[in-house]
């Protein structure tokens, strides 16, 4: 690969990874904290899956970048304007309801990302990835989906917290299919779908299962950025303090 | 402390392991619904890839024999006739 | 009224005769109510006991060090959650809800193994609970796959089976942190020093304090006592320790030819009994943590738990509407 090519998928699997490792992070927090035991499995099991994808994607990206050693060196020692994630991912978890809208989102935008890269991708490796993530993920989305009918259609104070849930995030959602320099390249060649096309999709869906719920979906417009370029919300530096707390404290040690 | 709360149904829920074997009790969740049961059922009984299809059934909804009963619904053990061993066939008839 | 006492006594010797015979008792055979009563408390306690114990190794998810842990820990974890529930639905085969044993747990009136009332300070001690707790557990339930009740047996089956990878990973924590730095060494050292004694204890009382070992030993829901699984779980892991050159804290620790009927065994030092008392009875370092941990986690829930009701209830309605 040529080396703008290379630069181009690295940045592209960090964004991805990134996206996956910090919401698998965030997912994981709720083990042992469920509202039910049911949950309680269900949680780690989705954040199980999340932070997999995220280590199977870092694994392309060292292989790719010579300055990091592993997986490892990627997922916990670079500083925090060099993790790629949108911001929705790294907020704190809020209420149940606020978790599963979160997921909710995030994965449906994810499974037509995964989809459409296994229709098209030019970096191969990646392209087979998707064909197991898409699964995942498409699990991930019916779980959350569930949750979101049931929430807004229960009780009346379910349903109100759920609306304070969409109103908590909807400054967060457009960031998901915003487009830079970055997503126009490698659309162009083939490496990443289109958003837009995305966005479309994922907006049907959405509206599908909010009209269940008796929720309303707000106008999606591109609020709060930074994430892809490293420009991160304060929480993110509290999520950093855990996830990288032993590599830092004890460097250069095996585990 | 907490309230009093209502439980929630119990699902007994059977895995199909493959094609061509049949579902399988393994166990139960509690879920208010079947759309949640199925996925509890999944997340519980099917983390490591046990399986290709899954039923729910309410625990409520199953009918079973009596226990105090046993020996009148099972009493037709003494039925030899219904054994292949009961019949004799020459061994030079070979399998049968 | 006596045809009625004939008839129950007639009952309990077919019973006896079953376990006798190693049969298994299922959910609606008769029972004494004794022998429910025990299986009640005991599939109780050891539920409660997987779901707080998510919480002292749940502590390190977020500060794993690395992916392959994190997701080893997670998967764990995950795990407990699994066999909490699978034990509980095996209770509830015995007549006692879910509902039922959540509240005796919040409340506070029911009990689970003090082993998780010790705090997990640092990464070592997750594997340090892999390999000492997880490794005494084991010793445990592997006789109870034969216990008498079958549902306790099938779910314990199972269990034992999705267990096997949980004391191997926290054995190679210890062995990775044993072979690595000064700093590291000395990490699993202490986290050993603490966990030792606690989980020396996780058998329960000696034989000759226990309440109900003659009754379990009799009707086989219990297989070996408290002192035999505890002799075995000592010999088993010295060596280990050995292996890995970690020393167990106790200094009175010496083999000893008489031991497990002249075979031999580890005779060890004398256990502190009036700790184990003291965290029973609610004064360990971490109790009052773990149960506002989980008395926060279900009342932070209510709303889930009532919407998810209500909209089944709706639901349902429509559906009856529809026909």
């Amino acid at each position: 690969m040529r080396k703008k090519m290379t630069d181009m998928v690295f940045e592209g699997l960090l964004r991805l990874a990134d996206d996956n490792l910090i919401l698998g992070h965030r997912t994981s927090e709720w083990c042992g904290h469920a509202p039910t035991l049911e949950e309680d499995l269900a949680l780690p099991n989705i954040a199980l899956d999340l932070i997999g994808h995220a280590q199977a994607l870092y694994i392309l990206a060292c292989e790719l970048n010579p300055k990091y050693a592993n997986e490892d060196a990627l997922a916990f020692l670079r500083l925090e304007h060099e993790y790629k994630n949108v911001l929705l991912v790294e907020q704190e978890n809020g209420h149940f309801g606020n978790t599963v809208l979160r997921l909710f989102y995030f994965s449906t935008f994810m499974k037509y990302f995964w989809e459409a890269l296994k229709e098209q991708c030019c970096f191969e490796k990646l392209k087979k990835f998707s064909e197991k993530a898409v699964l995942e993920t498409s699990y991930h989305s019916q779980y959350s989906s569930q949750w979101v009918i049931t929430l807004g259609d229960g009780t009346e104070e379910s349903n109100r917290k759920m609306s304070d849930a969409i109103i908590n995030l909807e400054p967060f959602v457009g960031e998901l299919f915003s487009e830079d320099n970055f997503t126009r390249e490698s659309f162009q060649k083939d490496f990443f779908p289109e958003l837009g096309l995305i966005c479309e999709k994922w907006k049907a869906e959405v509206q599908s299962v909010f009209t269940k719920a008796n929720l309303d979906l707000p106008n999606i417009t591109l609020k709060k950025r930074g994430g892809r370029n490293g420009e991160h919300t304060e929480v993110f530096g509290y999520l950093l303090s855990d996830l990288q707390y032993m590599q830092r404290t004890f460097p250069n040690s095996s585990w | 402390m907490t309230k009093e709360e209502k439980e929630t149904c119990l699902w007994e829920v059977f895995i199909q392991p493959k094609n061509g074997l049949s579902h399988r009790h393994c166990g139960s969740v509690h879920a208010s619904d079947r759309e949640l049961a199925i996925l509890s059922a999944r997340n519980v009984y099917a983390r490591r890839g046990e399986g290709q299809s899954i039923w729910v059934v309410k625990s409520t909804d199953i009918v079973s024999s009596d226990p105090d009963k046993k020996d009148e619904v099972f009493s037709s053990d003494d039925k030899i006739y219904r054994h292949p061993t009961f019949y004799d066939v020459p061994d030079d008839v070979g399998h049968m | 009224m006596t045809t009625e006492l004939q008839k129950t006594g007639s009952l309990i010797k077919e019973f006896e005769a079953k376990i006798d015979q190693d049969e298994k008792i299922e959910p609606k055979d008769f029972m004494p109510e004794a022998y429910r009563k025990t299986l009640i408390r005991q599939i109780g306690q050891h539920a409660h006991s997987e779901v707080v114990g998510m919480l002292p190794e749940g502590n390190w998810i977020t500060r794993a060090p690395t992916l392959k842990r994190k997701l080893s820990l997670l998967a764990k974890v995950q795990d407990e959650a699994g066999h909490g529930l699978y034990l509980y639905c095996a209770a509830e085969t015995l007549g006692k809800s879910r509902m039922d044993m959540t509240q005796e747990l919040l409340s506070g009136k029911a009990k689970y193994s003090s082993i998780f009332n010790y705090p997990t300070p640092t990464w070592a001690d997750i594997g340090a609970i892999g390999w000492l707790v997880d490794g005494a557990a084991i010793m445990n339930q592997i006789p109870l796959c034969r216990c008498s009740y079958g549902p306790y047996a099938r779910a314990m089956i199972r269990i034992c089976k999705e267990e096997s990878f949980h004391q191997r990973q926290g054995y190679e924590i210890m062995l990775t942190l044993a072979k690595g730095t000064e700093a590291q060494k000395d990490m699993a050292q202490r986290a050993l020093n603490r966990w030792w004694w606690p989980s020396v204890m996780m058998f329960g009382p000696s034989d000759a304090d226990s309440t109900n070992t003659e009754d379990s030993v009799r009707w086989k829901i219990k297989r070996y006592t408290n002192d035999e699984l505890r002799q075995k779980f000592v010999d088993a892991i010295v060596p280990q320790a050995k292996k890995i050159g970690l020393t167990i804290p106790d200094r009175d620790l010496k083999w000893d030819k008489k031991r497990n009927k002249g075979t031999g065994g580890y005779a060890y030092g004398k256990i502190d009994w009036d700790e184990f008392w003291r965290v029973i009875k609610g004064d360990g370092p971490m109790n009052n943590e773990r149960l506002a941990a989980k008395q926060r986690a279900w009342n932070e829930g209510t709303w889930v738990r009532d919407a998810a009701r209500e909209h089944a209830l709706k639901k349902q309605a429509a559906l009856q509407a529809a026909e």
